[in-house]
């Protein structure tokens, strides 16, 4: 059985980056080989320096900014830092959004495709937020 | 010789204290001890799960005045 949790994410909502940004950080740390796609509404919010936070959808979500959780983008970087996690870009949301990998957050790789995304999510784990 | 280092996590949500833990894990020897202090329930049940899958030694948790304190042995 393959050990790949592949995480794609294409909401602007701050729950589903702070469940998505759990999801990947505690799946690289605990041994699995975690993939996370970045899309649609999802993107912009790791461009470099942007300052946006996301909308909450509902009362945890505004909990979340007013407590102290984790903020999802410190849990996607820990992903990579402590657990080897890679981090995609959509290369369409890209394009739509006039964005370069260098507009982007440190701990976010290489522009990818769907096709490949997905080719190499078989077999494993697959979660959508 | 090994050491016990203390991991300051009060005030943290899930899963802050874990991914505290393991940042404190990677700069330490193989055989210290590292204690966790958690506010936060839900890690202090969560913690022994990740130490126990990736097979590190789990020493003790209790809990003190709303505080859970989590000892972890390094195991590798």
């Amino acid at each position: 059985m393959s050990n790949r949790i592949s995480v794609m994410v294409v909401s602007g909502s701050r729950e589903k980056l702070q469940m998505a940004a759990m999801v990947a950080s505690v799946g690289a740390v605990s041994g699995s080989d975690v993939h996370v796609f970045l899309s649609m509404n999802a993107l912009s919010y790791f461009v470099k320096g942007a300052g946006e936070e996301p909308p909450a959808e509902g009362p945890v979500g505004t909990l979340l900014a007013q407590k102290k959780a984790p903020p999802f983008r410190e849990l996607f970087a820990s992903a990579v830092d402590l657990g080897e996690a890679k981090i995609y870009p959509c290369s369409m949301a890209m394009d739509i959004l006039g964005l370069e990998q260098k507009n982007l957050e440190d701990f976010v790789g290489a522009p990818m495709g769907l096709t490949k995304f997905l080719d190499e999510a078989g077999g494993g784990q697959i979660w959508s937020f | 010789m090994s050491t016990r280092k203390l991991v300051d996590a009060r005030g943290s949500f899930c899963p802050g204290p874990l991914m505290e833990l393991i940042a404190a894990m990677k700069a330490a020897q193989i055989g210290d001890e590292l204690e966790v202090l958690s506010s936060d329930k839900g890690s202090a049940h969560d913690i022994p799960e990740w130490i126990n899958k990736v097979k590190h030694e789990h020493i003790e948790t209790r809990e003190e005045d709303g505080v859970w304190h989590v000892i972890v042995r390094k195991a590798k």
